[in-house]
């Protein structure tokens, strides 16, 4: 018996654009219409067609047991690959080798229905996800024990809160038994601790043998979890390596997709040295897109700045909104009394925040830079945002369970005293 | 198991993909009942009330129109073929437009797309099911008895199922394809009404014009319908039921042929 299970060979998927039409679908009107027109002028009036490659000359293998991490920057090309390896779509060239069954998460809860209750919506999804009656009747207790909303079987899933819903979503799909597995970044729902059962128990199904692709944006996932790592960039297989070699390929080159994103923001200032992109890093310097409250942080800002304003004096600060759009806080390197200077025309302002102390949100970044104490640039929408999620910023071994809670975690100590 | 990915090679193995996805075609079905249930506070009367004022209107038009009744009381005559013409339309209706309906299903999830029409052509037999009550409890209330004849409803029953999956089928896929389709299958079930013997009977049809009249497969399955359920005091006329089947056949053919050449492409423009 062969030990490669997937085998992917120069596979690739052309979709077709038709320029000047908005919608993807074709309406019979139209076709009659182009038909008609035809046949008025006596030739074919051939609607602009552009054909885009969202994959090419894909190859690669992989062995029974392996956790493989498919990593890219959005539009490289995974959700097409995990869409052809999972049936849902056909390649236009090439070819794949799947060997076992196949079960494929794109999303948790697909088919829900928010009127069916819980017990009902398990039944239901399990059959999409391809399990029979009898084997969803034989896991029921344990999906229903692992998503723990047994208070709540009976009632509607309408009236669930979003992480029971995910929770209930993703226990039910945690409990197909499929020898190869397709993971589309699911895991980025639900609370840090879900995050980790979920972490737990995908573990445990490579553990057991089976062979798991795994797309995320999760770098810290990726990199605990995958024994192996493959890039797309552009439609094509960038490199196939280990995940820590195949995880710094492509933040070199996410470092370059800020500067797409923040083009269109409306900014004040000279425009002398400009904001080009953000990211978050861990104190390893790991690209994430979320923080664990307590944690170490590196705030990264790409600029690009004109040639006239190298050594000169720059002050870099941001803001840190929340909800409401109300300021948390600001930080400026003047404020730590460090005056700052480029040497270069490209390059970035890194922030390090040592125990984030911030409580579990959303939180938006409004970056701001002075040139000679003028203002170069001021971004009017945020450059970013920053998820945070439950940590231990206390030290203390557990989550801070500060929900309902101010923004702000402090550091204090409690004690009695008579 | 090995698994071969190609273009043009949608599974050789289709047919069995079908039947491992039986359960599914089931809780599909299921679903869409159970929250039509819910969702309308009137539940079940909902599948009785539209048939029992569509019969309520035929027997007054047919009064005014004076036509005769017959030996057959007219509310019976008439539920007897707007039963199966509801049916009919409402299978048409529904899975013409489920691939649409269920595109958060089909751009995530593999599984063989025909389920997805039959399962709203299964979920109209169960609204069928209840109204054939509702008949019989017409015919309890006249003391009409039914005579052999009613052995033979199940084949008229199938008959218009499998026409509903043929046209449903083929009508789904055009309407992915060529997406203004939808506003086609409203006109073909109004237009339908008015050309199929609901109101009136195929005796009210001139004879020459009969054979014409009986390419209208609803021809042969109402007149079916009636026959079997009036105890054969409705004439039927075997080369209309055999037309039919034929038209019946034809369309399953056309309509899987047509929807397995699409299918392929439906996660791509869905």
């Amino acid at each position: 018996m062969s030990d490669t299970v997937i085998r992917v060979d120069h596979l690739g998927k052309r979709y077709r654009i038709r320029h000047q039409r908005p919608e993807p679908y074709t309406a019979l009107r139209d076709v009659i219409a182009d038909k008609v027109r035809g046949w008025w002028r006596g030739a074919a009036d051939q609607p602009s067609v552009e054909d885009f490659w969202a994959l090419k000359d894909v190859s690669f293998e992989i062995r029974r047991g392996e956790v493989v991490g498919v990593i890219g920057r959005n539009g490289a090309g995974k959700s097409t690959l995990l869409k052809i390896l999972s049936r849902i779509t056909e390649p236009t060239e090439g070819r794949v080798e799947l060997d076992g069954n196949v079960a494929s998460l794109l999303e948790v809860g697909t088919g829900f229905h928010p009127e069916l209750s819980g017990r009902e919506n398990v039944f239901l999804n399990g059959a999409i996800l391809g399990m029979s009656r009898v084997e969803i009747k034989r896991k029921f207790d344990e999906i229903v024990a692992f998503a723990e909303i047994e208070r709540f079987l009976d009632t509607p899933v309408k009236r669930y809160s979003s992480g029971m819903y995910v929770r209930l979503a993703f226990a039910v799909a945690a409990h197909l038994e499929p020898e190869i597995l397709i993971v589309d970044e699911v895991l980025a729902v639900g609370d840090a601790q879900f995050q980790k059962k979920c972490l737990g128990k995908m573990d445990d199904v490579a553990k057991a043998g089976r062979t798991v692709l795994f797309v995320s944006h999760n770098m810290a996932a990726v990199a605990s979890l995958c024994s192996r790592a493959v890039v797309l960039r552009g439609g094509r297989l960038e490199l196939d390596d280990r995940p820590e070699v195949a995880i710094r390929s492509y933040l070199n080159d996410a470092g370059n997709t800020g500067r797409i994103a923040l083009a269109g923001i409306p900014r004040k200032g000279t425009g002398l040295a400009k904001f080009t992109g953000f990211h978050i890093e861990d104190a390893r310097g790991v690209i994430t897109t979320s923080v664990q409250s307590g944690d170490d942080v590196r705030l990264v800002f790409d600029f690009e700045c004109e040639p006239g304003t190298l050594g000169r004096p720059i002050d870099v600060g941001f803001g840190v909104h929340g909800t409401y759009d109300e300021v948390l806080f600001v930080l400026y390197a003047s404020y730590i009394g460090k005056s700052l200077s480029v040497s270069s025309t490209r390059g970035r302002f890194v922030c390090n925040i040592r125990r984030f102390p911030l409580s579990p949100g959303t939180y938006s970044v409004y970056p701001r830079i002075e040139i000679n104490a003028v203002e170069a640039d001021f971004p009017q929408l945020p450059v970013g945002t920053i998820e945070v999620v439950d940590g231990d910023f206390f030290g203390s071994k557990q989550r801070t369970n500060a929900r309902g809670a101010g923004p702000f975690l402090v550091d204090g100590d409690w004690n009695v005293e008579s | 198991m090995k698994l071969i990915i190609e273009p043009g090679r949608t599974a050789r193995n289709y047919w069995r993909d079908i039947w491992r996805y039986r359960e599914l075609m089931y809780f599909l079905a299921w679903r869409d009942l159970a929250v039509r249930y819910k969702q309308t506070a009137i539940g079940v009367a909902w599948a009785l009330i539209r048939p029992a004022l569509t019969m309520v209107v035929f027997v007054v038009f047919r009064r005014f129109v004076g036509i005769e009744p017959g030996s057959v009381p007219d509310p019976i005559l008439v539920l007897a073929a707007v039963l199966p013409w509801q049916f009919f339309s409402a299978a048409l209706t529904d899975s013409s437009g489920s691939l649409i309906a269920n595109t958060n299903l089909i751009s995530k999830i593999y599984f063989p797309r025909l389920i997805v029409p039959c399962a709203a052509v299964v979920t109209t037999l169960a609204d069928f099911l209840i109204t054939l009550g509702m008949l019989a409890a017409l015919m309890v209330w006249y003391r009409f008895a039914p005579g052999w004849q009613i052995l033979l409803l199940p084949v008229f029953i199938l008959l218009t199922f499998g026409l509903s999956v043929g046209s449903g089928v083929f009508l789904a896929a055009l309407n992915v394809e060529y997406r203004d389709f939808r506003y086609v299958v409203p006109f073909i079930v109004q237009f339908g009404l008015f050309v199929s013997p609901v109101a009136f009977t195929t005796a009210n049809v001139p004879e020459r014009w009969r054979a014409l009249y009986a390419l209208n497969p609803m021809v042969g399955v109402i007149d079916g319908f009636r026959w079997a359920l009036l105890g054969g005091r409705a004439p039927l006329d075997l080369r209309a039921v055999g037309l039919a089947i034929a038209v019946t056949v034809f369309f399953l053919v056309l309509g899987v042929w047509y929807f397995r050449r699409v299918e392929r492409g439906f996660a791509d423009v869905i």
